[in-house]
């Protein structure tokens, strides 16, 4: 066997019978999604905008700490952020709400740049703790400014003017665009040379250096990229409550819910934050009642999951099927035409 | 007089930064890990002072004969039984685990003590002073706490330095392997490093509720000046973190005469100074271990 012919026997996989059923399926439900203002109420929309919101955080933060292993505890910083940023684009400088959503996205991802230089000089635990202690200073820098409110926060007023079931509409809309194209761009991103650099320097970092990967920029890049993510999930969630505080827009619990999500639907996959995402709906809607009970449970899954399943309910989908609905991974193939001949 | 009396209350209230930032760094030194559930543990040794002192009528500082041996078997055994199974699973793991724990702990407490802020009463210590000079006065409870911190630093150190025990925490913090070949089981080793960072972390809670009331969402802000203490001080020097403490504790306490709402965001930003200026902290590393 030469060299060539053993090239030619076997083709690289990118995608898989699952990914493109679930293209169609994916096609078929974003069809429905979009449709759904004309045949949905308004309680729907809210509740899938909240979805929306709590899908793409999950993602954001499933790309930082399960595939570029940078586990940070801050990321409420930039839904904070986000959603600050909104209040005053839209209200203070005239700029139209769902316009000021991505803007909001690019202020947090600004204010991303000065915080990777101080907390990438921390590793492993002290950068989750250095993220942390970031997003507290935002929080009680906002909440010692008079212009934003103070401690009370502020109101979005921008959208007072527009009837309630347009901003409705609107907002329900700008959602599914924002998690349509969050979705599709980790997506793309992970199946980029540049996800599979990322990949490359999960699994090791020296290794992955060697090979002439800019480790710093990759992870600098990806950092600045979910702070965009979040931050424009931030200014949505607030265009969807419109009324905003440091306490609640600065709070752990967007993390922890976050984390829990990723953790136990299946940190390191794309499928596992959707699939923790629908749980925490569910379980939250079925919990409501039991409020701190409900995060207790939350997190003695989240522990018990990451001691029993590292990888999570869909984990333990894919160790029993072979399943992806989206595949990142190259997989060699013998190819059966190549064979035949 | 008044701004000297302000840097002195804050070099005390160091103290008491300092005797939770060394749980923290004894943990990292020996494990490299970040016990995330840190600030909530110390919150629950508070919590736990309060029903001993409710229910027997002892004063709190008895209560620490309850109080740290029950935090240093918790610290045992969520080590053997929790976080030595997460070893060699690479960072994620013991950061999630224990930021889990934490959250579980915070809702744990607002459920079993409601939200209501809660403090432990010595008895009259905490309110007595003693004067130095004619302006000047310094309370006995800060000195106290102060001086508890110092011996329980120095007890450290010296377990490290001479005991066998801090000999093997020494071994197996540089090299892991190399000290399992050499006998020891670096697994029973961490679970007492865990106990012991604990008992420490349960000394600080008590004093804590003695200094200031408390709630059950009081444990992240520990955590974080912990960690900020650690880091001005310097890793891996167990006297750069009573440096760190004070440095922080003073930070919050001018912060907080310059304008009410910044004690706790100027010390924050003096922490972001050291970080940016002189990132390896005030004290470079002198031991690896704590």
């Amino acid at each position: 066997m030469t060299p060539a012919s053993n090239r030619a026997a076997v083709r690289v996989e990118r995608t898989t019978r699952a990914s493109r059923a679930g293209l169609v399926v994916a096609a078929l439900v974003l069809l429905a999604l979009v449709t759904l203002p004309r045949w949905g109420d308004a309680s729907t929309m809210r509740i899938l905008v909240e979805f929306i919101a709590l899908l793409v955080l999950a993602q954001m933060w499933n790309l930082l700490a399960g595939y570029a292993g940078l586990v940070s505890i801050g990321q409420q910083a930039y839904v904070g952020l986000g959603g600050y940023a909104l209040v005053v684009l839209a209200d203070d400088l005239g700029v139209n709400p769902f316009a000021a959503v991505p803007l909001a996205g690019l202020v947090a991802a600004a204010l991303a740049l000065p915080t990777a230089a101080l907390v990438f000089r921390f590793q492993g635990g002290y950068f989750a703790v250095g993220t942390w202690a970031i997003a507290e200073v935002y929080r009680l820098r906002i909440a010692n400014t008079s212009a934003l409110g103070r401690g009370s926060g502020r109101t979005l007023k921008a959208v007072f003017p527009l009837a309630r079931e347009s901003r409705e509409i609107t907002t329900y809309l700008l959602a599914l665009a924002i998690g349509v194209a969050a979705l599709a761009a980790v997506y793309g991103f992970l199946r980029s040379r540049y996800g599979l650099g990322l990949m490359a320097i999960r699994d090791s970092e020296p290794g992955s250096e060697a090979l002439g990967i800019d480790v710093f920029r990759t992870k600098l890049g990806v950092y600045l990229g979910v702070a965009f993510g979040t931050g424009m999930t931030g200014a949505l969630i607030y265009l969807n409550l419109l009324r905003i505080s440091p306490d609640a827009a600065f709070s752990i619990n967007w993390t922890a819910y976050t984390i829990f999500i990723v953790v136990i639907g299946g940190i390191g996959s794309l499928e596992g934050p959707l699939i923790g995402t629908a749980l925490f709906f569910v379980t939250r809607e079925l919990l409501s009642d039991y409020g701190a009970w409900y995060m207790i449970l939350l997190g003695a899954l989240a522990v018990g999951v990451m001691l029993r399943y590292p990888r999570g309910l869909w984990g333990l989908v894919t160790d029993r099927w072979d399943v992806r609905f989206f595949p990142v991974q190259r997989r060699v193939a013998l190819d059966p035409a190549a064979r035949e001949s | 007089m008044t701004w000297v009396d302000t840097i002195l209350q804050g070099l005390l209230l160091g103290g008491l930064y300092a005797l939770f930032a060394t749980g923290l760094s004894l943990i990292f030194g020996v494990m490299r890990i970040v016990n995330l559930a840190h600030g909530d543990l110390s919150i629950l040794a508070a919590f736990l002072a309060v029903v001993v002192v409710e229910s027997l009528g002892w004063s709190p500082f008895a209560a620490l004969l309850v109080v740290v041996p029950v935090l240093a078997g918790l610290g045992y055994a969520l080590q053997s039984l929790v976080l030595n199974r997460l070893l060699g699973r690479g960072i994620l793991p013991p950061i999630l685990v224990t930021f889990g724990f934490s959250i579980i702990i915070q809702n744990a407490l607002l459920e079993t003590f409601s939200a209501d802020s809660r403090r432990l009463d010595p008895g009259g210590v905490e309110t007595a002073s003693v004067a130095l000079g004619s302006q000047l006065a310094v309370g006995w409870f800060p000195v106290i706490t102060l001086a508890v911190a110092v011996l329980i630093l120095v007890g450290l150190q010296l377990m490290i330095g001479r005991l066998s025990l801090g000999r093997a925490f020494r071994a197996v913090s540089d090299d892991q392997e190399t000290a399992e070949l050499m006998g020891i089981d670096h697994r029973r080793l961490y679970a007492l490093a865990m106990a012991l960072s604990l008992a420490i972390v349960a000394v600080a809670g008590v004093f804590l509720g003695i200094r200031t009331t408390f709630t059950f969402a009081s444990g992240p802000d520990r955590l974080l000046f912990a960690f900020e203490a650690v880091i001005i001080g310097g890793l891996g020097s167990l006297w750069g973190t009573l440096v760190g403490g004070a440095v922080l504790g003073i930070a919050q306490t001018v912060g907080a005469k310059l304008s009410p709402g910044w004690g706790i965001l100027s010390g924050h930003l003096v922490f972001l100074a050291v970080l940016l200026l002189r990132p390896q902290g005030l004290f470079a590393k002198a031991r690896r271990v704590a």
